[in-house]
């Protein structure tokens, strides 16, 4: 039990380590916390699945360096974003942005629930009309068929 | 029969999905999904002045004015320039326009033995050790082949390794065209 105790911990205190290195960090905490939020919302381009924080791909690195040069310059976060977003496209975003090309992406689960709820109202409707209706009346037939059973049971 | 049609529905639904999930399976050998749309076509290319390799002049964007070039990120490191390189030396000779070099993020040293062993394809060389006019023309990896027009736009960017499909079928025709209009 101990030892699986240690072990979780190992592993929980390891999922701490980024790939930031400490020669990229800014000394200015504010800028470095700036760059970490713009770089964890970024897709590393190699490794496609990573964010940019979490690569260590080279490239990955020289982006990191140049969002910290930029935000030191005096670019703001959108500036950086979008000089990012002119050279790699909007795929580099993480979070992909609502436009034209993604409404399909961002619209289409809230649509296909749209429809199934509407599938849903159209069947209870249907079933509640159903269940509403008087039944037909019995045919002279039916009526001399119950009357011998009743008759029967006696 | 009619009234049950509606219950079918889901199943066509699932079996239209398959075929999709199918004819992109079908289509993943001649297409890699990896790879990306560049968003630098139809842009002017980036502003630039490279230094040249070794005591070698480099060049700048305004030396590639009034010309469609082909512009090469390469590197002596990286293995698949390697294998591109004779398709490099063929494009050159092929294309009828100048083809320049852009060592990518390398030593002079490595790069000018690279060039010296194998022999250079490119009229000139410009060093970007930091990768910095990589990111500016969007590059992820080398090696990577831009075509750019008389205007200074990008119009053919390949992000992986020439191929002679990719000379003969893309590069060339696009060249010829670009270079009559």
């Amino acid at each position: 039990m101990r030892a699986l105790l240690a072990l979780l911990l190992m592993v929980w205190m390891t999922a701490a380590a980024l790939a930031v290195e400490p020669g990229e960090r800014l000394d200015d905490p504010a800028l470095e916390a700036r760059a970490r939020a713009i770089s964890a919302g970024l897709r590393c381009l190699v490794c496609q699945n990573q964010s940019l924080d979490d690569s260590n791909a080279e490239l990955a690195h020289d982006l990191r360096v140049l969002i910290r040069e930029r935000l030191r310059d005096g670019d703001s976060d959108e500036q950086v974003r979008q000089f990012l977003v002119s050279r790699y496209g909007a795929f580099i975003l993480l979070k992909p942005p609502v436009e034209r090309d993604t409404y399909l992406l961002w619209f289409g689960p809230f649509a296909l629930l749209l429809l199934g709820a509407a599938g849903v109202v159209a069947y209870l409707r249907r079933r509640g009309r159903a269940a509403s209706m008087e039944p037909p009346p019995l045919t002279p037939e039916e009526r001399r068929k119950l009357a011998k059973l009743l008759s029967e049971g006696r | 029969m009619l009234r049950r049609l509606p219950y079918l529905l889901p199943a066509v639904a699932f079996a239209a999905l398959l075929g999709y999930f199918l004819a992109a399976l079908l289509k993943s050998e001649t297409h890699d999904p990896s790879e990306l749309p560049s968003v630098m076509l139809d842009q002017p290319a980036p502003d630039f002045a490279l230094e040249g390799l070794g005591d070698k002049p480099g060049f700048a964007r305004s030396d590639l004015a009034g010309k469609v070039v082909l512009v090469n990120f390469f590197a002596s490191w990286c293995v698949p320039c390697r294998a591109e390189h004779p398709l490099l030396a063929r494009l050159a000779e092929t294309a009828g326009v100048p083809l320049y070099g852009i060592d990518y993020k390398d030593k002079p040293a490595d790069a000018e033995r690279f060039l010296s062993q194998y022999g250079s394809p490119f009229r000139t060389v410009g060093v970007d050790p930091k990768g910095r006019l990589g990111i500016d023309f969007g590059v992820t990896g080398v090696p990577e082949t831009f075509l750019i027009d008389k205007s200074g736009k990008i119009r053919f960017h390949r992000a992986l390794p020439l191929t002679p499909e990719a000379i003969d079928k893309e590069i060339l025709p696009l060249v010829q065209a670009l270079q009559k209009s």
